[in-house]
């Protein structure tokens, strides 16, 4: 009995007319917890209703508490027939059951109905007791925090990074169960949103349980996704990075919560002990050659790759090399579900060995963080993919095929073989994932991801990551963050260029590539381009700004039914991914860029056509060489004239021309020698100047994928361009044409907006406070019936491309800004619509401080280099075998050691001129910042009618007198709304009680610009159902969904602020299933979304002591090199 | 190929103060965007007319789900559905509530029901002005005096409050509803060159003078009706013309005032008895329900239609009722100052502000 929850029922406003004669509502409210049920008396004939109700006390598991919601139902009482239902509220306590938390959920929550939306609001207080718990044997893992963060959350440390967690369950989907035809829709989606909520309570439990096992206590990058199957049940499933966290004391809020953490992480001390690793070898050599075969198109020996649609068939993890660990490790209570026990233990005496080779031993070196903390990311191999096209009418499960009840089935006593046979599929592409990153020469994967795509019986398994060598440092004790040690540690590479270096072996390179000396410390290799999934890392160096890069592609299928379709499907896979990637390929050249990050390429399946998308971010690695144009040529000059040819070879060099200018793409020519290169656009010649060591540019690509069902013939495809020569577009028939035209389509932004999908906007960061998140769903019905490949993609790319416009257009008053975190989704609903799901976020920034810090940062960048290039010399005289390059090297020194000088002083200079200028512009901030100014604006409000209310006993005209007073203190106000505005902070808008609504932001984003989080207060999962049979009096399709949307955003703040919060970061819609009956005039919509609530307080004067710290930390690590 | 579905939801709602005049216009979707497309919108941003289209659609959407909120405006303040910064709030609010001069005044001062509303086609096609926003109007006029009518205290005071407008917005309210209470009649032919500031002027004059909550003790009754009391104490005001001798008093002290200060100072002498007549004779009907409905008329045809057609100018016309009214204080058998002057004080302002062409 470990937790007893209290709720009380306060309040209820804005509800709905249930009794048409009084046009009032006689309403009572049932609290549900398990199956305990309170209920509230009945508060007659208001639509406001005062319950006030006692403390209703649940006595319970804290294994309930983590998998069940608090149920709020709001009912109308009526004494003759059944009550009507009015709406429900689902409240996650899981945001109370840690204790850094919130303490406490309070607050005003719309009441949801699925097929009205919401009625009216409730104000409900709900807290949590918890006792210790000593049983070793729990099942619960209250304690573990969670993050949808994909990096290190602000106000924390991470102390240790101890890896990958994954878990799933399955249930029958109470939507397709016998019970559903004879229930009302009402029932049948309250009956599936309780479902999903349990589950998700349940799947977290069980990862939280891993993670203690692992001796961690957070997990960041958490990301949840449901698999809707259909007649095949519904799968709930998980990953994310389990780490130890420590919070951050500086700024945070005292902790007032009394209960005992019941999480006692062993490893949380370890980060004290002194670092030992200053004469760490380095790591890229202690690579093991033999952790996989050379080329990475082969199958890998070990995974006993299954026929294509036997799912059914266990597959062998029982064979997998990490199996023989677990029977070292002490068996934990988890059940055959679960697989993360099985590295724990081992790993973690391996940690305390600090053994190199740590991460090849786990069985999934996997992260599914996407930015990482200075120093943690040594190098970057390429996109790993790995793709799987499976049946899923086969399965067909014993154990849930007779369930009625909602129950989930506890793993530990039932033999089931569903979540066995989704495990072993996802096992096996995680495998696959593994040998593909090995292939690279890499260790890890990180920014890794996994999504599915599912049409009828067919399911599409995707995962992918960017293959990466880790700084092994931080796999064992030591600290994350940036600090002296950071620095101090001799790193194979610097920062701004390490990440960019091959990890593989030059003489031994798993695909045909093109290196050459990397153009940041010219001490080590680098490929041509690169492509990665994860975010830009902060020490990068780029030249200009970032743009998004989308490539899209449709293909027709045949409508086919069971392994006939699944075989079409798989082999349609291969090609597509080539073209997504020839795409990317060509937009990149098309913007002069050369690294792509952010990558995600989505292939979603439909009954007659498949539809790719890959987005990313575009940018310029200076630490990369210049990518050259795209040549274009005719193979058969008598069908296209020459004239052609060239006016097309034209169209793209401009274009190339027109993207360097509007991306400011300038890479600093800091390594040519000859001074006169200066001014010429080829890079190659200075290249050559220094001594390229492949003469002849080959373009190859680094994309590896595969189809694990096909992995035979898959393992011969050659992503690259084959024998052809560079750049070179061949047009030989009419279809290329086609293609080179769509290339050129891709309007750029308008003049103000900037674009990507990562995190961070290369190019870009002083950020204004202007933000607006936005999601925008359109679904394009395609009537001709008999559509070409070509027609489709052009159908496919227009869609896109005009919801990019619509995007610039309706936040053309934020200009300038930038579209971050573009995620689009694709989606084949039914047989002839095309849906495009896009959530992002548009910021405003500085203009002016973006010119001052563009022409900064190349000066920046000169510095560290010059800085590094003096160190170096005498470090790398001994390995360096190119005396060609030491020269370089050498000489570069001699060139800049007094410019190097010179620009740590301007450097200086320029940030202090930077912190005058953030505070002069900061009036500007606090405008578009409203948070601030609607705290004001209420009180003003609050003002006036306390005014009016003592005006009333007065004489008419002194009131007057003091209304027009009022009124122009008002109207003063409002023309300068700037004048305090600044000083309040975000927190004290946050006021209880009182008619005002919380502002709560909300971002894609892991961070608000201008603010800084004091505290993450739980994981916001919600899953919603909406459901109409009135579809045209709702305004149709677009009127219902509309409505839905803001339904789900109202609740997510509603929720956000219960807990105190007043923002959501790292929100992501994961959900947007929408179905139609226009004939019936019905409609249902599915959506599921989640983010990190938080509480984040303006960035204030701290801000700039922090940066004057930083400069003058900068200043000593500088003069520390210089010795 | 056709779009069947297309929204945008921002979390802080997205409105188009543009977008939105012309929604409150009436105007459908697509005149809507002939008529942003004409304003060179689409330069701003390399838009098109399909990104017109569907920015256009989108937010008339939004305006939409607003409008229940609208019609109760202290909602829209601590409604959970729509994240609306309290400066565009107040914005909705005003513009939402906003009216047009030539609507109202074919309304003014007749009776908010259903009747009336069926006219509003007729009223459309006068005053070009949409159907669609007519009836927004009306509905207006109508929502807000149902909440008033039952609400004590000051009328203007009260309309603000539940509707949270603008200090402006809610007199001009207070006027129509005022005059929908009262049922004053407007739409004589004499009446139709004032406009609706004159006329909300002067229902401001009656608010805060003849009602009443304009003497003292508001708590008990409220503004839209006239005070009885008052009303009745009107008929003592007859006294200056039944008595003769007080009459010609009046007249000379007023004469000996105006001589030589004015060009039609004859005119005046010889209109003194008629217009002092016209203007006590109104005073003493106001008791009779129909004789308020047509006090502006009888200000015209009484007072200001006789002094038109002697050409005074409207300096003259201050200066003659300026006397007119402190003239009556230094009779010494006329007992009823304080009647007097709050009858007058009113009427004064009124003529000054309806005296014009």
């Amino acid at each position: 009995m470990p937790g007893k929850l209290k709720a009380k029922i306060v309040a209820g406003r804005h509800l709905p007319v249930m009794d048409r004669a009084s046009d009032l509502t006689d309403a009572f409210v049932e609290v549900k917890f398990g199956n305990t049920t309170f209920k509230t008396d009945v508060c007659p004939k208001s639509l406001n209703p005062q319950w006030n109700s006692e403390w209703f006390k649940f006595e319970v598991d804290d294994e309930d508490l983590q998998d069940e919601p608090l149920q709020i139902t709001v009912l109308d009482h009526d004494t003759y027939s059944a009550n009507d239902a009015i709406g429900k509220v689902y409240i996650d306590i899981d945001p109370l059951l840690y204790s850094e938390a919130a303490s406490v959920i309070s607050g005003w929550f719309p009441i949801y109905d699925t097929i009205h939306g919401i009625r009216g609001e409730i104000n409900v207080i709900v807290k949590v007791e918890l006792f210790n718990d000593l049983n070793r044997f729990r099942q619960s893992s209250c304690g573990v925090k969670f993050f949808c963060t994909t990096c290190i959350p602000q106000c924390y440390r991470a102390t240790l990074v101890h890896g990958f967690v994954e878990e799933l369950v399955v249930n029958e989907d109470p939507e397709y169960q016998w019970i559903d035809r004879i229930r009302t829709p009402r029932a049948s989606n309250e009956a599936r949103q309780r479902l999903i909520s349990l589950m998700s309570g349940e799947l977290q439990r069980k990862i939280g349980l891993k993670v203690l096992e692992m001796g961690g206590n957070a997990v960041v990058g958490y990301l949840q996704c449901f698999d809707l199957e259909g007649e095949s049940g519904l799968v709930v499933r998980a990953i994310g990075t389990a780490c130890t966290l420590d919070k951050l004391s500086s700024g945070s809020a005292p902790n007032t919560n009394t209960h005992m953490h019941p999480n006692t992480a062993p490893a949380s001390n370890a980060c004290n002990s002194p670092s030992k690793d200053g004469k760490e070898p380095v790591f890229v050599e202690d690579l093991p050659s033999s952790s996989g075969p050379p080329t990475p198109f082969r199958a890998l020996p070990t995974s006993s790759s299954p026929p294509p649609f036997s799912p059914s068939k266990p597959c062998s993890r029982q064979s997998s090399s990490s199996d023989t660990d677990l029977s070292l490790t002490p068996k934990t209570g988890m059940g055959s579900g679960g697989s993360a026990g099985k590295e724990a233990g081992p790993l973690r005496t391996l940690l305390r060995q600090q053994t190199q080779t740590a991460l090849e031993q786990r069985e999934f070196p996997f992260f599914t963080l996407t930015s990482f903390p200075p120093g943690f990311l040594l190098h970057v191999g390429g996109v790993v993919s790995a793709r799987s096209v499976k049946l899923l009418d086969r399965i067909h499960n014993p154990a849930l095929g007779n369930t009625r009840s909602y129950k989930l089935l506890d793993w530990n006593s039932v033999t089931a073989d569903e979540p066995e046979t989704r495990d072993a599929w996802w096992e096996e592409i995680r495998q696959e994932i593994k040998s593909h990153a090995r292939a690279l020469g890499c260790h890890a994967v990180v920014g890794y991801s996994e999504s599915t795509s599912i049409c009828e019986e067919v399911c599409i398994l995707s995962a992918s990551g960017t293959a990466a060598i880790l700084n092994p440092r931080y796999m064992r004790e030591g600290c994350l963050d940036i600090g002296c040690t950071d620095h101090r540690f001799e790193e194979p590479s610097p920062p701004n260029c390490g990440f960019c270096h091959i990890p593989y072996d030059e003489l031994n390179m798993p695909f045909p590539a093109q290196l050459t000396y990397c153009y940041h410390c010219r001490r080590q290799k680098v490929p041509d381009v690169l492509f990665t999934t994860i975010d830009l890392p902060s020490e990068a160096a780029v030249a200009g700004k970032g743009c998004l890069i989308q490539a899209r592609l449709c293909r027709l299928k045949k409508k086919a039914q069971g392994e006939a379709n699944a075989t079409a499907i798989s082999n349609l896979l291969p090609f597509m991914e080539y073209e997504l990637h020839t795409q990317l390929m060509n937009k990149l050249k098309l913007r002069s860029m050369n690294a792509l990050f952010g990558l995600h390429i989505q292939i979603s399946v439909g009954e007659n056509m498949l539809l790719g998308l890959a987005s990313a971010t575009g940018v310029y690695l200076t630490a990369l060489p210049a990518p050259g144009g795209i040549q274009i040529a005719g193979k058969t000059p008598g069908d296209l004239s020459s004239e052609h040819i060239s006016s097309i070879q034209k169209r793209i060099n401009d274009t190339i021309a027109v993207n360097k200018e509007l991306y400011q793409i300038n890479p600093p020519k800091l390594f040519a020698l000859d001074p006169e290169v200066f001014c010429g656009i080829n890079m190659e010649l200075a290249e050559e100047g220094v001594g390229s060591p492949i003469p002849e540019p080959r373009h190859r690509s680094r994309l590896f994928r595969s189809h694990s069902e096909s992995s035979d013939e898959l393992s011969e495809l050659d992503l690259s361009h084959g024998k052809k020569d560079a750049f070179v577009l061949e047009i030989d028939d009419t279809d290329a044409v086609e293609d080179i035209h769509s290339l050129l389509i891709d309007a750029p932004p308008p003049t103000g907006f900037y674009s990507c999908n990562t995190e961070n906007m290369p190019g870009i960061s002083n950020w204004t406070s202007g933000v607006q998140m936005f999601t925008s769903v359109r679904v394009l019905r395609l009537s001709n019936a008999n559509l070409t490949n070509q027609g489709l993609n052009k159908i496919f790319t227009d869609l896109c491309e005009n919801l990019l416009k619509s995007f610039y257009f309706k936040l053309r008053s934020m200009i300038p800004c930038c579209l971050c975190h573009l995620n689009f989704t694709v989606a084949v609903p039914e047989e002839e619509l095309i849906q495009v799901t896009v959530t992002a976020v548009a910021m405003t920034y500085d203009k002016e401080q973006t010119q001052e810090k563009t022409a900064e940062k190349p000066v920046n960048k000169g510095s560290l280099e010059a800085e590094e290039q003096l160190q170096f010399p005498l470090e790398l005289c001994a390995d360096s075998s190119s005396s060609n390059i030491q020269t370089a090297s050498k000489i570069s020194v001699s060139l800049f050691t007094p410019a190097a000088k010179l620009c740590q002083n301007q450097l200086l200079i320029a940030r202090s001129a930077g912190v005058g200028e953030s505070t002069n512009m900061s009036p500007r901030a606090a405008s578009v910042d409203y948070g601030s100014f609607a705290d004001r604006c209420s009180t003003w409000l609050e003002l006036l009618r306390l005014k009016a209310h003592t005006i009333r006993r007065g004489s008419v005209k002194t009131s007057r007198r003091t209304q027009s007073l009022a009124h122009s203190v008002s109207s003063l106000e409002r023309c300068s709304p700037l004048q305090e505005g600044r000083s309040r902070s975000l927190r004290s808008s946050r006021s209880f009680g009182g008619s005002s609504v919380t502002v709560v932001k909300m971002t894609p984003l892991s961070f608000l610009p201008g603010t800084r989080i004091i505290k993450y207060l739980g994981i916001i999962n919600m899953f919603f159902i909406r459901e109409t049979t009135s579809l045209r009096e709702e305004g149709g399709v677009s009127g219902f969904l509309h409505s839905f949307i803001a339904e789900v955003f109202a609740m997510v703040r509603a929720h956000v602020a219960a807990l105190g919060g007043n923002a959501v970061v790292s929100y992501s819609m994961k959900e947007c299933v929408f179905m139609e009956n226009p004939n019936k005039n019905q409609a249902q919509c599915l959506i599921n979304v989640s983010g990190d609530a938080v509480i984040c307080i303006s960035e204030t004067d701290q801000e700039s002591s922090a940066s004057t710290a930083n400069t003058g930390q900068t200043g000593g690590s500088e003069t520390d090199g210089a010795t | 190929m056709s779009v069947e579905l297309d929204v945008f939801v921002g979390n802080t709602t997205i409105m188009d103060e543009e977008v939105y005049q012309l929604w409150l216009d009436g105007y459908t979707v697509n005149d809507a965007v002939k008529v942003r497309m004409e304003g060179g919108v689409m330069d701003e941003c390399e838009a098109s007319k399909d990104v017109l289209l569907s920015d256009t659609m989108d937010q008339y959407r939004t305006f939409q789900m607003c409008e229940r909120l609208l019609h109760s405006p202290a909602k829209l303040a601590n409604q959970l559905l729509f994240q609306i910064p309290p400066h565009r709030q107040i914005m909705l609010i005003e513009r939402y509530y906003a009216f047009d001069d030539t609507f109202v005044r074919e309304v003014l001062g007749k009776k908010l029901s259903k009747g009336t509303k069926k006219d509003l086609d007729d009223i459309s096609t006068k005053t070009s002005v949409t159907l669609k926003s007519c009836r927004r109007q009306f509905d207006n006029f109508k929502r807000v005096f149902k909440v008033v009518e039952e609400l004590k205290g000051p009328l203007v005071e009260n309309i603000r409050q539940h509707f949270l407008l603008s200090d402006k917005l809610a007199r001009d309210y207070a006027a129509i509803v005022f005059f929908a209470n009262n049922r004053f009649e407007t739409g004589k032919r004499k009446l139709q060159y004032l406009s609706f500031q004159d006329f909300a002027f002067c229902a401001g004059q009656l608010i805060s003078n003849w009602t009443v909550g304009a003497v003292d003790n508001m708590v008990e009754d409220m503004d839209v009706d006239l005070d009885k009391e008052f009303l009745q104490e009107l008929k003592e005001l007859k006294i200056l013309i039944t008595d003769k001798d007080l009459l010609d008093q009046h007249k000379s002290l007023v004469c000996t005032a105006l001589r030589g200060k004015t060009k039609v100072f004859i005119e005046m002498e010889g209109s003194f008895k008629n217009l002092s007549r016209g203007l006590i004779n109104i005073a003493a009907k106001l008791t009779n329900t129909k004789d308020v409905r047509d006090f502006f008329i009888d200000l015209v045809e009484k007072f200001i239609e006789p002094c038109r057609s002697d050409r005074w100018s409207a300096a003259d016309m201050k200066l003659y009722l300026t006397h007119y009214t402190n003239s009556a204080h230094i009779l010494d058998t006329f007992k009823h100052q304080v009647v007097w002057d709050r009858y007058m004080g009113v009427v004064k302002s009124c003529i000054f502000k309806m005296y014009h062409d």
